[in-house]
C-alpha cells in the first residue's frame, strides 16, 4: 500500500543531513514552503547548499534559514529583492558562497538533473562573465556554453493539493520551480494545503506525477512571507 | 515628476507610449521592470497583446484592485498582478522554453549601457559592494525575437548610456535591435547607431553630442 503522507513537517524533514544539497521551491514568496523551511531550522541541519531563485526576505522562511547560519552556499539567479537584507550582509562579509545562475539556465539545470541529463548547451550567458570557465561549443555557426544538470539530496516544495500517491497540483504563479525540483530531488518533500485520496484529483490536471514525490505533509493554512515580514516576524 | 527646469525630450510615460506604438497587434511580449511596465497603459486601441511574465504566467493582466491581490499571483518584479481570461500558468522550464526557444515576439528592457554593436549591459555595475543578481535578463536577450531597450539617453551624471563598448558587465552580445530614449529612437545596425526619429524639439546635434559613439543621421534620400 502506498501512502506518502506524514503527520508533521518535523517528521518530514527529520533526516536532512549536514552538508545536504536542498532545493527549495518558490519565486519570491509565491510557492515558498515556509512551514517546511521553519521545520528545517528547528531540526538543525547545517552546512547546506540551497538552490532557490532568490534568498528570501525579512527574517522568515529561507532568509531565516540563512540568518541561522545553516546555509554555506546559495545557488540562485536573483539574490536581492525587496526586504532582502540577511543574504547581502553575509555575502559582503564573505560568510556565504554564491553561485549566480541565469534564471532560465537555473530552471533548465534543475529539469536536466531530474531527467538524467548531465549537461546541455545554451546560448544564454555567452560572452558574459557568467560563462567564464565553462566549455564553449558552436552548433550551426552559433556559440553556446555548456551547463551542468543539478540534483539535490532533498527538495522542499509547496502545493495546493496533493493525493497520498504524491500527485500534485499548484496555485497560480506558485508553481514556478516546484515541478522540476520534484524531479531533481532524491527525496522530495511536499507541503500541501489539502491532502486527498488517490482518484480525487483528475488525472488530466495532475501537474507533478506522484513518482517524483516521496513525502507529503498537510499544512492547511500556509503562512505568506509578505504578511509575516509586514508583521515584523523573525523566526524562530 | 517635479519640474525644476524645462524638460527636453520625453518623460517616462511618453517614452513608454512611444514604444507602445511600435508593438504589432497579436504580439507575445515580455516587459521588464520600470519604464517597460508602463507600456501596457499606452497600447493603441484595437491592438491585442499577450503579456508573458517569466515566473510562470502568459496573459498577465493589470494590478489588482486594492485588497483584491493574491500573494501567489505575482509578476517577475514580485508585485501582485491579475490573469486575463485565457491566461495560463506554467512551470519555470516551460516559461524559459518560451523565451529561449524563440517563441516570444518581443521583450522591452531597461539598460545601464548599450554598445554600438548591440551589446547590452543591464544587470550589474560590477561594483565591489554590489550583490550580483541577473534573473532572466540573459535568457531574454538571446531568445526573444526582438529586443527593445527603453532608457534615459544619459545617466543622472550626464554620461552617455549609448556607448562604443560597454564598461559594465555584459548581459548579452549584439542582442539589442532598437533603443527608445527620452531624446530619440535609434536602431542598432551593422554600421552602428542609426537615428530613426528625434523626440519633439530635440535636434540631431543635441542627441549626437550625448551619444558615446557615432550616430548616423536619418538618410536624406528617404526623409520626407
Amino acid at each position: 500500500m502506498i501512502d506518502k503522507q506524514l503527520p508533521s513537517v518535523a517528521e518530514a524533514v527529520a533526516d536532512i543531513h549536514d552538508g545536504a544539497t536542498v532545493m527549495i521551491g518558490g519565486f519570491g514568496e509565491a510557492g515558498s514552503p515556509i512551514e517546511l523551511i521553519h521545520a528545517l531550522i528547528d531540526q538543525g541541519a547545517k552546512n547546506l547548499t540551497v538552490v532557490n531563485n532568490n534568498t528570501g526576505s525579512g527574517e522568515v522562511g529561507l532568509a531565516a534559514l540563512i540568518k541561522a547560519g545553516r546555509v554555506a552556499k546559495m545557488i540562485c539567479s536573483y539574490p536581492r529583492s525587496m526586504n532582502s537584507t540577511v543574504f547581502p550582509e553575509l555575502y559582503r562579509n564573505g560568510e556565504i558562497e554564491l553561485e549566480l545562475v541565469p534564471q532560465g539556465t537555473l530552471a533548465e539545470r534543475i529539469r536536466a538533473g531530474g531527467a538524467g541529463i548531465p549537461a546541455f548547451y545554451t546560448a544564454t550567458a555567452v560572452g558574459t562573465m557568467l560563462a567564464d570557465g565553462k566549455e564553449a561549443r558552436q552548433f550551426d555557426d552559433k556559440e553556446y556554453v555548456m551547463e551542468r544538470g543539478l540534483k539535490a539530496d532533498f527538495s522542499l516544495i509547496k502545493c495546493r493539493k496533493a493525493d497520498t500517491y504524491g500527485n500534485l497540483i499548484f496555485n497560480k504563479t506558485a508553481r514556478n520551480f516546484a515541478p522540476p525540483m520534484a524531479m531533481a530531488g532524491a527525496v522530495t518533500i511536499v507541503q500541501a494545503a489539502e491532502v486527498v485520496a488517490p482518484g480525487a484529483i483528475d488525472p488530466e490536471i495532475v501537474v507533478t506525477p506522484g513518482i517524483f514525490v516521496e513525502r507529503v505533509v498537510q499544512v492547511q493554512n500556509p503562512a505568506h512571507e509578505s504578511e509575516l515580514v509586514a508583521a515584523g516576524v523573525s523566526y524562530p | 515628476m517635479s519640474q525644476e527646469r524645462p524638460r527636453i525630450g520625453l518623460d517616462r510615460d511618453e517614452m513608454a507610449a512611444r514604444v507602445a506604438q511600435d508593438i504589432p497587434d497579436g504580439s507575445y511580449v515580455n516587459l521588464g521592470i520600470g519604464i517597460p511596465e508602463r507600456i501596457t497603459r499606452f497600447v493603441p486601441e484595437g491592438r491585442e497583446l499577450i503579456y508573458h511574465t517569466e515566473n510562470g504566467l502568459l496573459g498577465m493582466g493589470p494590478s489588482p484592485e486594492e485588497g483584491e491581490g493574491e500573494p501567489e499571483l505575482i509578476n517577475a518584479g514580485k508585485r501582485q498582478v491579475t490573469a486575463i481570461p485565457g491566461a495560463s500558468y506554467f512551470q519555470h522550464p516551460d516559461s524559459f522554453a518560451m523565451i529561449r526557444g524563440g517563441h516570444l515576439d518581443l521583450c522591452v528592457l531597461g539598460a545601464l549601457q548599450v554598445a554600438a554593436n548591440g551589446d547590452l549591459a543591464n544587470w550589474s555595475t560590477g561594483g565591489p559592494d554590489a550583490i550580483p543578481a541577473v534573473g532572466g535578463a540573459m535568457d531574454l536577450v538571446v531568445g526573444v525575437k526582438s529586443v527593445f531597450v527603453v532608457t534615459q539617453h544619459c545617466t543622472k551624471h550626464g554620461d552617455p548610456k549609448l556607448v562604443e563598448a560597454c564598461s559594465y558587465p555584459l548581459t548579452g552580445l549584439g542582442c539589442v535591435d532598437r533603443i527608445y530614449t527620452d531624446l530619440a529612437v535609434i536602431d542598432v545596425t551593422p554600421e552602428g547607431f542609426q537615428l530613426v526619429e528625434l523626440s519633439p524639439g530635440v535636434s540631431f546635434d543635441y542627441v549626437a553630442e550625448r551619444t558615446g559613439a557615432p550616430l548616423l543621421p536619418i538618410p536624406t534620400a528617404t526623409a520626407t
